[in-house]
């Protein structure tokens, strides 16, 4: 393993001297730096949404409120749902995937590291895009799906609907060029010995979510693409004037929106995979049974996006056949949720800050995922349909799952990225508000939901009686508020002690803690070499328990693949296509050729770059 | 456009950058899949004509529209992308066996019927809009250009990426130990190809 090589380095090489400065982040092509930026780039766009959600709640804490105006607030619910579904969840997501997979897998980089660097800029560049609309007045104001006609020139005569366009056809652009990447990197780069049954469950769960990308985005970039040309050439695809038919949107959206809804929570499934046996003290409970549900709950998430549908009249057997394919879905759920349980089960369990965050991750995901098979049901839909009812089971299953699970895994690898504890105290502060505050806000959606409070609308009159609940749920959006300020003073902290954090802090069984924290930048002095599906326990028990603390060494001989700007400069050129696009009124044809030209100006350099090997080497360091 | 030994000591033995083309190949077939079952779809909900197989009077000034496709072009087309499949895996043969007259030869063969194929649908298209059938006219025009029109820049984008591998060639830059290069072009070659055999009997041939 990777400790006993070490010795034979000294430090007489200075081949990898640490980089650092703003040059040295835009053009880094490091899987951990791309991590760190993901996770950066992704926590800010999570606080934006927040705020967005926070002035939401402002207007509904009152009946008849008029803090905001309807466009206003038609603005921010679309703002919000799009930017903590692409900008916050997605991204903190793939900051796990960059950070960790390689590292999971015994890999010194991903597969193609200028393609990682890619992926993040064109992220980052489509992010922006979507948010500079509020500096135009004109964000996005026909909800995160863009149902048609609302998004027609007809109904949506201003850009607002365009930056939605281009903005999401941009992310999907970062998005599949990062699944290509880790599917990739998860097929070919596995260290020795660890084959597919021995990967750990996070990495099982992300190939999952990779291979989800791949199929899912195609559907939604032709969506999009298709009302690109309604919006702008003139075709009548989802205008029902011309022959089209608005219906065919929702079809292409929820054959997308489905799966994505698994490309949000799978990466989380697999986050609480690791947190749960290292704080149990136990082997993962039932390994095959979680990848075989993760493979069948992925599968099934093809099959059911007319579930979202029900309302619009689809027939008998179009509702049976999506109810029966909705409810099949609980049972691979189910099985991993028991999993989980009988991994905690007689297991020495070790209450620390990610333990918090992962079983408080069980018992909301549990509500969430029994409200979902309730509108499962065509007739109890019919009920539930755009009120609050069903804002509270996504809310559930995306808060009280996805971001339980990735703070939970915040806290759990904070050390190996950053080499410095948080603070275990604090942590638990943040727990409990989150957990109060979560429960807060949005249990009483259920009630007001079920009494007709319909969703996407700026006001109610105060004879409806849901004035109460509202004042509860908007005083709980608060403490989740402050939830998140006492992790930041948490974060900011732990920034100014010293970077002392050990190798491995929770004794934990996947290789990511065999290393020094934070890690080289070629992570592994010798590759090693895998046995089981625990392999630092594995090597723990060998030793009777103990392994010593690893000394970095130098990297002497290990090729890493040379920083490049050429990512940014053609990921400069993918988004300015689209740019290109939205100007097409006032520019004619040449902001796109211009941007074309950029493209392949980039893609031509990153592709010659002389001298580039992106290879790096592959099993044995120093010599 | 580098060449590693080390691309072997992969976990499958595969090189990664074809696995990356495959994985990618993968994913397009879910954005045609999504643009056939558009036009099939769309298929005869078009208010106005001209239509692809019919004959279409307008009621308000009496103008007979004639059935706007032409079957033996098109074929042509179809016949030259078909051999062009052929042609680039003799040129991907004599690359790995180090023959520059074979690998020359085959792929200035299969980068001039992929300049073909988009000249025809150059024609084609323009020919169509003088026919009145346009993107905004009906939503046969509207799914027909955007399925074969994206069908077309990804042929265009093959041309563009098998010139770039034709140049390299010719300055002796396509040795053997790099021809996995020609390979990645090569598969993204087939696919085109093979999507095209599936668009040209939904769009021309079937009724």
């Amino acid at each position: 393993m990777a400790t006993t090589a070490i010795d034979q380095h000294h430090a007489h090489a200075a081949a990898h001297a640490e980089k650092t400065g703003l040059w040295s982040w835009l053009t880094t092509v490091d899987h951990k730096r791309i991590g760190i930026l993901y996770g950066a780039t992704a926590f800010f766009f999570f606080l934006l949404g927040g705020l967005e959600a926070l002035i939401i709640r402002i207007q509904l804490s009152r009946a008849d409120n008029n803090f905001i105006d309807p466009d206003t607030y038609n603005q921010l619910f679309t703002m919000h749902g799009t930017t903590m579904i692409f900008l916050a969840i997605m991204p903190l997501s793939a900051m796990f995937f960059n950070y960790m997979i390689p590292l999971m897998i015994g890999a010194r980089d991903v597969a193609f590291p200028r393609l990682n660097a890619f992926s993040y800029w064109v992220f980052l560049l489509g992010g922006l895009l979507l948010n500079a609309s509020f500096l135009f007045g004109a964000a996005p104001d026909t909800g995160w799906y863009g149902y048609a006609n609302l998004t027609s020139r007809q109904f949506s005569p201003g850009p607002n609907a365009d930056f939605w366009n281009m903005g999401l056809q941009i992310l999907g652009v970062a998005s599949l060029a990062a699944a290509v990447n880790f599917f990739v990197t998860i097929v070919n780069m596995r260290a020795p010995g660890m084959t597919m049954m021995r990967m750990p469950m996070f990495v099982w769960m992300s190939f999952i979510t990779q291979i989800l990308l791949l199929l899912a985005f195609p559907v939604i970039a032709v969506a999009l693409i298709l009302l690109m040309f309604d919006r702008f050439f003139g075709t009548h695809f989802f205008i029902p004037a011309g022959g089209g038919d608005p219906l065919l949107w929702q079809h292409f959206f929820w054959i997308f929106g489905h799966p994505e809804v698994y490309i949000l929570i799978l990466p989380a499934f697999g986050i609480v995979s690791e947190v749960l046996p290292v704080f149990s003290r136990k082997p993962l409970f039932g390994y095959a049974a979680m990848v075989f549900s993760g493979v069948f709950i992925a599968f099934l998430g093809f099959g059911v996006w007319s579930h979202h549908m029900f309302t619009t009249g689809m027939g008998p057997i179009a509702d049976t056949f999506f109810s029966l394919t909705t409810m099949l879905i609980a049972i691979p759920t189910g099985v991993k949720i028991f999993n989980w349980m009988g991994t905690m089960w007689f297991g020495s369990l070790q209450f620390k800050t990610p333990m918090y965050f992962a079983v408080g991750f069980i018992a909301m995901f549990i509500i969430g995922g029994l409200s979902g098979v309730m509108h499962s049901s065509p007739p109890a839909d019919l009920q539930q349909n755009d009120t609050y009812f069903i804002v509270a089971h996504f809310h559930y299953v995306l808060f009280g799952g996805s971001i339980f699970s990735i703070v939970g895994g915040a806290y759990y690898w904070w050390p190996k990225m950053f080499g410095r504890m948080l603070d275990e105290g604090l942590g638990k502060v943040h727990f409990w508000l989150m957990l109060i505050g979560f429960n807060l806000t949005f249990f009483p959606m259920h009630i007001v939901g079920l009494n007709g409070m319909p969703r996407r609308t700026y006001t109610y009159p105060k004879e409806l009686g849901f004035e109460l609940l509202n004042q509860i749920q908007t005083a709980g959006s608060f403490v989740l508020g402050l939830a998140f300020l006492v992790f930041l003073w948490n974060v900011i902290r732990t920034s100014r002690r010293p970077r002392n954090a050990p190798a491995d802090p929770w004794n934990g069984a996947t290789l990511e803690w065999s290393i020094p924290s934070p890690p080289p930048e070629w992570n592994f002095d010798t590759l090693p070499k895998v046995s089981g599906r625990d392999p630092l326990w594995d090597e723990k028990r060998a030793r009777g328990g103990q392994m010593p603390e690893p000394r970095a060494g130098t990297g002497a001989g290990i090729h890493m693949p040379n920083p490049s700007y050429w990512p940014l400069v053609t990921a400069f050129g993918v988004a300015a296509i689209f740019v290109g696009i939205m100007m097409l009124p006032k520019w004619g044809p040449w902001g796109i050729i211009v941007a074309v030209a950029l493209l392949f100006f980039g893609l031509y350099s990153w592709l010659f770059e002389k001298g580039y090997s992106e290879f790096t080497t592959p099993s044995h360091g120093g010599h | 456009m580098s060449d590693h030994a080390q691309a072997l000591e992969t976990t499958t033995g595969l090189d990664s950058r074809k696995l990356a083309i495959w994985t990618f190949i993968g994913s397009e077939c879910m954005f045609f899949a999504t643009l056939i079952s558009n036009y099939l779809v769309n298929k005869g909900r078009s208010l106005v004509g001209p239509f692809a197989h019919e004959a279409w009077t307008d009621p308000a000034t009496g103008k007979v529209y004639e059935p706007i496709i032409e079957i033996p072009l098109v074929t042509v087309g179809t016949a030259l992308l078909l051999f062009s499949s052929l042609f680039i895996v003799l040129a991907l043969y004599g690359a790995q066996k180090g023959n520059r007259k074979m690998l020359v030869g085959w792929l200035g063969a299969t980068l001039v019927c992929g300049i073909f194929f988009v000249g025809m649908q150059v024609y084609e298209f323009t020919h169509f809009v003088h026919k009145g059938l346009t993107l905004q006219r009906n939503m046969f025009g509207a799914s027909f250009f955007t399925l074969t029109g994206f069908h077309g820049t990804h042929v265009t984008i093959g041309v563009i990426w098998l010139a770039t591998m034709f140049y390299l060639a010719l300055r002796g830059k396509l040795t053997p130990n790099r021809s996995v290069n020609l390979e990645m072009a090569a598969l993204y070659w087939h696919f085109v190809d093979v999507v095209w055999i599936i668009i040209f009997p939904v769009v021309y041939l079937i009724r």
